[in-house]
């Protein structure tokens, strides 16, 4: 049997900022959950009811063989069967840009989650802008690693884009952090500007 | 195919061996009396009865480690212990046992034979109180929920609350659905397997031409055939027969026998069993006919045909799950073309569709229905991984195993 270090070492940063902005003993709902590793973690350093939704079978029988309760569906197409505010947190985990219809997701998180969760890759980082101004390719980074042709990620945002949606959706935006390229979150008081040039990825926590 | 090259030898032997009365050997009855009936759906009181059962591993001191397995239209209790009729190995033997995804070093483990079956519980050979004769066709029609009901009633005797899981594939998923739907205060887990809320059109049609096949032999005599000490055999085993083949896939039908040709070079332009699968059919519905009462398969089928679970709730299927505090873990098999992932999925959104807590697996094979019922190690990490969980939030210690041996 696998050797499982604790969950709180070793676990991405990303996860770990995102475990914190969760409630312990809430009820969480991980769209697209993978492997399970955020739901291992939800579950065991937040004390949560933890279940998750992903669409590779082979990582759902994965995520039950543990333990965890998930069920394989799709984001775009299965949200719509939960009832409103199902979950305390409906989250998005790097998942986002991977869905057909980004806008409906959303939306769909914030109907059945009292608030939404959402991290994602930031297309504005200056890294990708020089790679595009200066090499003329699609550019391709350490957490983008995929070539253009055959990336999953088809709907990439700025963090600029997605605040703009959360306006257009009258979400109201109650945390955000940015997460520079070692992973490390930026002060809070760095303008959306600043970090939409050099966070590399966000975190948003939501509210209708 | 030393299957098929027992067939004749089996088919003989089976005629002295033919049962006019539910055989029970190994195990335990409950017997509940005239003035305990038992209410059917169909309107009437059926007292009294009898449930024969087999239970394995050790109910624990809170009565919170019992597993209900609920066996599939032909199984019986016989789960984990070699079978009194045919000496075979126990149905889920892959499944139940000590160390196995159901352990039974940590679970009591409960299966009992089901109301209108055959291995000893009360059903259509049992003798009608009013006329001292089997009951025959006078036996009332039972439906999946009777069953339920009637294991509910067992319970009760044993003084057993609630269950930590009830587990069943097919029929037996049903009854899993059935159990959580009707009684949520006592299923704290549930693992519905390769089933569905409702037998479709096509099943009916299936089970159909199984009954047409037993009600066309001159020897079941309108169902009295115990009274005539004749049995319904080419008609039972014609039942069986084309039900095994929707048990099957084509794949896996053409993996084992291809167009093999059985004991003999070429074809012999007759009728006679040419082909391997032909042969093997044979025997599956001979060997069927001696442990199996032609009555109960129209029974039990009966009662398949009639689930719906949504129709019991005003045709919305997530109104059974409405409350439910149960934790669920739906399977389903690609090749099974009986109970298609499609079935599992309709409950997985209904359930979804109540935020209940639910897990959903579908796993390759090409073994078709009854992958369920075979060495499919990925169902066992399955089973194995939801139990742990559910487990350690009853707070179900495991005896002598650590945390890292759970993950």
């Amino acid at each position: 049997m696998n050797i499982h270090p604790p969950p709180s070492q070793g676990a991405r940063v990303d996860l770990l900022l995102l475990s914190r902005m969760v409630e312990p003993k809430s009820r969480v709902l991980d769209v697209g959950c993978g492997d399970g590793a955020l739901l291992r973690l939800l579950a065991e350093t937040r004390d949560v009811d933890a279940r998750g939704i992903e669409i590779s079978q082979a990582g759902v029988n994965q995520c039950v063989a543990r333990g965890l309760s998930v069920v394989q569906g799709d984001a775009d197409t299965d949200l719509v069967n939960y009832p409103d505010n199902a979950f305390d947190y409906a989250i998005l985990s790097q998942t986002i840009q991977a869905t057909r219809r980004p806008r409906e997701v959303l939306e769909q998180l914030l109907r059945i989650g009292r608030r939404a969760i959402v991290s994602f890759p930031n297309f504005g980082h200056w890294n990708i802008r020089v790679q595009i101004m200066f090499r003329g390719r699609m550019p391709v980074t350490a957490n983008l690693s995929s070539a253009w042709y055959d990336t999953p990620n088809i709907h990439f945002c700025t963090i600029r884009d997605f605040t703009a949606l959360c306006h257009d959706l009258g979400a109201s935006v109650e945390r955000s952090i940015a997460l520079n390229a070692q992973g490390k979150p930026l002060g809070l008081k760095i303008p959306y500007v600043m970090q939409n040039l050099i966070g590399e990825q966000a975190i948003f926590l939501l509210s209708r | 195919m030393s299957d098929a090259k027992h067939k004749s030898k089996q088919g003989q032997g089976a005629k002295s061996r033919a049962r006019t009365q539910p055989d029970a050997s190994g195990s335990q009855i409950a017997h509940f009396p005239q003035s305990e009936p038992l209410p059917l759906d169909c309107g009437v009181e059926l007292a009294p009865f009898s449930l024969a059962y087999q239970t394995y591993g050790t109910l624990n001191e809170d009565r919170t480690n019992v597993v209900l397995i609920c066996h599939a239209l032909t199984g019986d209790q016989h789960v984990a212990n070699t079978h009194p009729v045919t000496g075979k190995p126990g149905w889920w033997e892959t499944m139940v046992g000590p160390g196995k995804a159901i352990d039974t070093e940590r679970f009591f483990v409960i299966c009992a034979n089901h109301i209108g079956a055959c291995m000893g519980s009360t059903g259509p050979m049992s003798l009608n109180p009013g006329t001292g004769k089997p009951y025959g066709l006078d036996f009332p029609v039972i439906t999946i929920a009777d069953m339920v009901r009637a294991q509910a009633r067992l319970l009760d005797r044993l003084g057993i609350g609630d269950l930590f899981c009830v587990a069943g594939g097919s029929m037996g998923g049903m009854q899993v659905l059935e159990w959580a739907a009707s009684y949520k205060d006592r299923v704290f887990s549930a693992l519905p397997i390769a089933t569905a809320a409702r037998h479709s059109s096509q099943n009916i049609a299936f089970h159909e031409v199984g009954r047409q096949a037993i009600m066309a032999d001159p020897d079941w005599r309108g169902g009295r055939y115990n009274d005539d000490e004749t049995l319904p055999r080419k008609g039972l085993a014609v039942a069986r027969m084309a039900a095994h083949i929707t048990y099957l896939s084509d794949n896996a039908l053409h993996r084992k026998f291809g167009r093999n040709l059985q004991d003999r070079e070429a074809l012999t332009f007759g009728f006679d069993a040419d082909f391997q699968v032909e042969s093997y059919l044979r025997h599956q519905g001979y060997t069927f006919v001696d442990r199996f009462d032609a009555n109960s398969y129209l029974y039990m089928t009966r009662a398949m045909d009639y689930f719906d679970l949504a129709a019991d709730h005003d045709g919305a299927l997530a109104g059974a799950f409405e409350g439910t505090s149960t934790r669920f873990c739906c399977v389903s098999f690609t090749s099974d073309w009986l109970f298609p992932t499609g079935e599992t999925r309709a409950v997985v959104q209904a359930l979804n569709a109540v935020a209940a807590n639910v897990s959903f697996v579908e796993i390759e094979s090409d073994k078709g229905h009854d992958a369920f019922l075979l060495e499919e190690p990925e169902l066992f990490e399955t089973v194995s991984g939801f139990l742990t969980a559910a487990a350690r939030r009853r707070g179900l210690a495991r005896p002598g195993a650590g945390e890292d041996a759970e993950k």
